[in-house]
């Protein structure tokens, strides 16, 4: 087991572009991290730059407090799962599960390996597919046959690649669970690379976003959602994405699209003077008016609006509502939606209703929203003026807590002494 | 409407026949013949029939100068090859020149396609220009290139390797066996190294950098990732790049024809029917030689396919 | 920041070093008679790779001279016999491989297996009966005397390497050109021509590369200017005179009939390298 320090990483290609800029991360021994972010954002050159496979231009790379950046791969210890797998399709499972350990010569007897491969076959069910070749399996045995090598190495670190991305949506699932669980049992310390941030959200205690190559903001998922630091991170962390609308104080009301509201003083302070800010507003923030607790409705504000169109999902329904903008918020919406690898964000709000709801589109509306979740942001440099970092911070060592105790109740369960 | 009705019978009509004989199944099978055999037939025209002639000649006692000695005389042609000297001689030096040959080639080929495979992509395709060069060049214009460079009258060779024990500007190359022997292969292996270096590249783009890379993870060094994961997964490459060269080398004739013409224990299986049938003009026995040599080819792609299992038809995408 | 440019120069200096290795591996013995073929006979003993004098000695000798008889008419054969040997082989391998790539028909593995089997057979067996038969019908040292043998060589590869080709073809865009409003002969030449294109333009490459170097049909099947090819041609070249090796005159006709590989190579090489890992080993 083991920690991995990440001080000021820099890569850097041929042509001079940084793929990644500037990164460092401390992972504690047992955490297990997410990179994410949209495609090219460095997530998988930082993973590569981890395990060995690409050079490190400048900065260190510190497994166990030890400096790795001149080690090959094989020296640092750590495992992987890559995208594809990664079978090698001429072996069996049992020999795909048993190759790191024939590779580290004379260090492991016939019967030991027999005894560890059998093993970690059982904790991933391949129990019965062992003489199979890879191309016979499906999906998901696959994915445990990539995990069952990383397993039986007692590597000092799992990294995963995209492990999901070829499964698909139940089978994604599925693994996501199995990978989390299996993660606390052996408490090890991972780091996960994914652009889907349902896999980030779910399987990380903490988690990095980086965009072009630089680290934006890393937390955990709650202080992530709660308390973003700037405009990217608040937008493709949580989907929905946070709706943003252009707003302008005015006495102790925001001016926005959807009429004027009433925000919190301390909050207004931050804005004061400034010409234009962008509210954002996360969809399920908002409600069918006459839906809404009455203990709730004060800390909201509600107005009258007309849906263009709507989805209704059986659990809950999306509603679409369009607002007219200056071009200048056009530019900032289409950057924000390139920056984010999505599709064009267009001037529109997405709000998420209960299922019980009756208001459709093209009819008015009453709708409420909560407005003590509202965030304000400074349009050009993206920073989040509202953000508690006092309350983040809470969030995260929270999670570290819960993290800590999970760790320790799976190794007493497995009879291993818990660990400082 | 019509276009997503139409969208719907588009696939039927290509999908090849069902179980029964429907009349477009019938029409389809007729057209594939019609395509496929004026090729077929040219193709059985050209070999089948002359190797059948060469078996029906081969029985006969046959020489073009006297046409009208011609006499059935059985199998005595074959005893006559089979217990003459020469022909084991030169059968000696054709495997010799096959095993030799295709051994160079195949490790020189591999460290060629490693290189390329590997090359940065600003002189990947210099390098493909540079090494397609040998493919395409005529094979005795390649000979005359290494004959005239080690030709104790016209060569260099002698002058620049003049400090190597044993090589002085009096050693002609190609009045010894084993000296002729090593130009001879040298310009066969360097003609034909191209063409198995670009299959086992083929090859080798076949197995994903992922595969090495993660046995690269996993603690594997240089060497045994080419030996416990590249290797095994390009058997098939390897195996087929073999089998073509070794049938090639097998037949070897142009380099030697050129540069010795079969003198000084040089001689091959070719050289020998060539000079039995085309040069003495002995036609049956010259015949016996073709349908021995042919034999020969079969029982090494029969060797090949039972006992090493290359599997042709797959590794040529029969199969896919 | 340094260490970067350090690995970068050294890593470049290492991929020069081998770029350079292979270039002398594939041209030297190209450079070597290209300078012999400038060599005059005195020129020719002295021990060393390039000539004293450059002289167009050689060439002038061969393309003007009193060898240009001999040459001129044995490059009209190679050249002639090589197109049409190849035009045919890849016409006949077209509808051969479309048949194979795109039909159900029985007999298809038939027809594979024997091109393969074709391709195999070794070129000295059939030369005799051949040798044979022409004398008898007339076609020995004719033009279709050779074209015919050659066929031999070229078609069974132009119909593995053609089939691989057909097989890559998305060919629903032929059936999407007809579902948008095209003709059949329009969705053929609008569709499948221009993708079917290439692998033909390279099958046809290589199976001139074939014909052109063929050397045992052209030995044994020719005896005059009539039909010889240029490789023939050149292992029974003699000098100008009896006393002189023919080594000069021999090289600059080698040079000259080296020129369309080159080009060749030079402006396709990526589909001919395509082309010959297709047909041998699925891509």
């Amino acid at each position: 087991m083991a920690s991995i320090t990440l001080r000021n990483i820099v890569k850097q290609y041929g042509d001079g572009f940084p793929a990644v800029n500037d990164v460092s991360i401390d992972i504690a021994d047992g955490e297990f991290i997410i990179l994410v972010g949209p495609s090219g954002c460095g997530k998988s050159t930082l993973l590569r730059m981890i395990v060995g496979l690409e050079d490190i231009t400048a900065g260190d790379l510190l497994i166990n407090d030890v400096r790795v950046n001149d080690k090959a791969p094989r020296e640092r210890n750590l495992a992987m799962v890559f995208q594809n797998y990664a079978l090698y399709p001429h072996l069996t499972v049992f020999e795909n599960i048993a190759f790191p350990l024939r590779l580290a010569k004379k260090k492991h007897s016939e019967e030991e390996i027999r005894q560890k491969v059998t093993e970690a076959a059982r904790t991933l069910e391949l129990t019965d597919h062992l003489e199979r070749k890879p191309a016979n399996l499906s999906g998901g045995q696959r994915q445990r046959v990539a995990m069952g090598r990383a397993i039986v190495r007692e590597a000092d670190a799992f990294l995963f690649d995209e492990p999901l991305s070829n499964l698909d949506a139940k089978l994604r699932g599925q693994m996501r669970s199995e990978i989390s669980q299996m993660q606390r049992r052996l408490g090890v310390t991972s780091v996960y690379v994914t652009h889907d941030q349902t896999e980030a959200m779910t399987l990380g205690d903490r988690v990095a976003v980086l965009k072009k190559g630089e680290l934006q903001q890393i937390a955990s998922p709650r202080e992530l959602y709660e308390q973003p630091v700037n405009l990217f991170v608040a937008g493709f962390i949580g989907s929905p994405s946070m709706n943003f609308l252009p707003a302008t104080p005015a006495g102790d009301r925001l001016r926005t699209p959807i009429g004027d509201i009433p925000v919190a003083a301390d909050k207004l302070q931050t804005v004061q003077g400034r010409q234009v800010v962008l509210a954002g507003i996360r969809p399920e923030h908002f409600e069918d008016a006459t839906l809404v607790d009455e203990a709730k409705r004060p800390q909201g504000h509600t107005f009258s609006t007309e849906l263009t169109h709507s989805e209704w999902l059986g659990n809950e329904q999306y509603g679409y509502i369009s607002f007219e903008a200056e071009p200048e918020i056009h530019r900032l919406l289409a950057n924000l939606a390139r920056e984010m690898d999505a599709d064009e964000l267009r001037p529109q709000i997405v709000v998420t209703l209960d299922a019980a709801s009756r208001i459709r589109g093209g009819r008015p509306a009453e709708l409420w929203v909560d407005t003590s979740k509202l965030q304000l942001f400074d349009p050009e440099t993206g920073i989040n003026l509202t953000r508690d970092a006092e309350a983040g911070r809470e969030l995260t060592a929270e999670a570290d807590a819960a993290r800590k105790e999970e760790i320790g109740l799976a190794r007493e369960r497995q009879g291993v002494p818990v660990q400082g | 409407m019509t276009v997503t009705t139409r969208q719907k019978q588009a696939p039927e009509a290509v999908r090849p026949g069902g179980r029964q004989y429907s009349d477009r199944t019938r029409a389809e099978r007729r057209l594939g013949w019609l395509l496929a055999g004026p090729a077929f037939v040219v193709m059985l025209a050209v070999t089948a029939y002359p190797i059948l002639q060469a078996v029906y000649d081969s029985l006969f006692q046959y020489r073009l100068t006297a046409p009208q000695d011609r006499e059935f005389i059985g199998l005595r042609n074959y005893a006559v090859v089979l217990t003459d000297e020469v022909f084991w001689r030169d059968l000696g030096v054709t495997l010799l020149i096959t095993v030799v040959t295709v051994a160079v080639e195949l490790v020189l080929g591999f460290a060629l396609a490693l290189v390329m495979h590997k090359a940065l992509t600003s002189v990947r395709g210099l390098l493909r220009t540079a090494i397609l060069v040998p493919y395409g060049i005529i094979t005795v214009v390649s000979a005359f290139a290494w004959f005239y460079a080690f030709d104790i009258n016209s060569g260099y060779v002698n002058h620049w390797f003049n400090w190597v024990p044993g090589i002085s500007p009096d050693l002609n190359w190609f009045a010894d066996t084993w000296t002729a022997l090593f130009v001879i292969m040298a310009s066969e292996i360097w003609k034909t190294t191209p063409f198995i270096s670009l299959l086992l590249l083929a090859g080798l783009a076949q197995v994903p950098d992922e595969l090495t890379e993660a046995a690269e993870v996993d603690g594997a060094t240089w060497w045994e990732r080419m030996r416990r994961v590249v290797l095994p997964n390009m058997k098939a490459a390897i195996m087929v790049a073999v089998l073509f060269r070794a049938l090639d080398a097998f037949r070897i004739f142009d380099n030697i024809f050129i540069m010795t013409k079969g003198a000084y224990g040089t001689e091959t299986l070719s050289l020998l029917a060539y000079r039995t049938s085309i040069g003495r003009l002995e036609i049956g026995l010259g015949s016996a030689i073709s349908v021995v040599l042919f034999i020969c080819v079969l029982l090494i792609c029969f060797i090949a396919i039972k006992l090493f299992k290359v599997d042709l038809a797959g590794a040529r995408g029969e199969k896919s | 920041m340094t260490s970067v440019k350090n690995t970068n120069r050294r890593e470049r200096t290492i991929w020069t070093i081998l770029t350079v290795l292979v270039l002398v591996y594939a041209l030297f013995p190209v450079a070597s008679i290209f300078a012999t073929s400038f060599k005059l006979p005195s020129d020719l003993s002295t021990g060393k790779f390039l000539p004293t004098t450059w002289s167009p000695a050689n060439y002038e000798q061969i393309l003007v001279g009193n060898a240009q008889e001999l040459f001129l008419s044995a490059l009209r054969n190679s050249v002639g016999i090589a197109l049409i040997a190849t035009f045919i082989a890849v016409v006949l391998a077209t509808l051969c491989a479309y048949a194979i790539a795109r039909l159900d028909f029985p007999g298809k593995k038939l027809v594979l297996t024997t091109a393969l089997a074709v391709s195999i057979f070794p070129v000295i067996s059939i030369v005799t009966p051949l040798f044979n038969l022409w004398r008898r019908i007339g076609l020995y040292d004719t033009w279709p005397g050779l074209i015919i043998p050659y066929l031999s060589l070229t078609l069974p590869i132009s119909i593995w390497t053609l089939a691989a080709f057909f097989r890559q073809i998305p060919w629903e865009l032929e059936q999407a050109a007809q579902v948008d409003g095209a003709t059949t002969w329009q969705a053929f030449r609008k569709a499948v021509v221009p993708l079917a294109a290439p692998g033909v333009f390279t099958t046809a490459i290589i199976a001139f590369f074939i014909a052109w170097n063929d050397f045992v049909y052209g030995i044994s099947l020719t005896s005059t200017q009539a039909a010889r090819p240029v490789p023939a041609a050149l292992a029974f070249f003699t000098g100008a005179s009896q006393f002189e090796a023919p080594t000069g005159a021999i090289s600059a006709a080698a040079i000259i009939v080296t020129i369309p590989v080159v080009l060749l190579v030079v402006l396709f090489q990526r589909q001919i390298v395509s082309g010959l890992t297709q047909g041998a080993v699925k891509g």
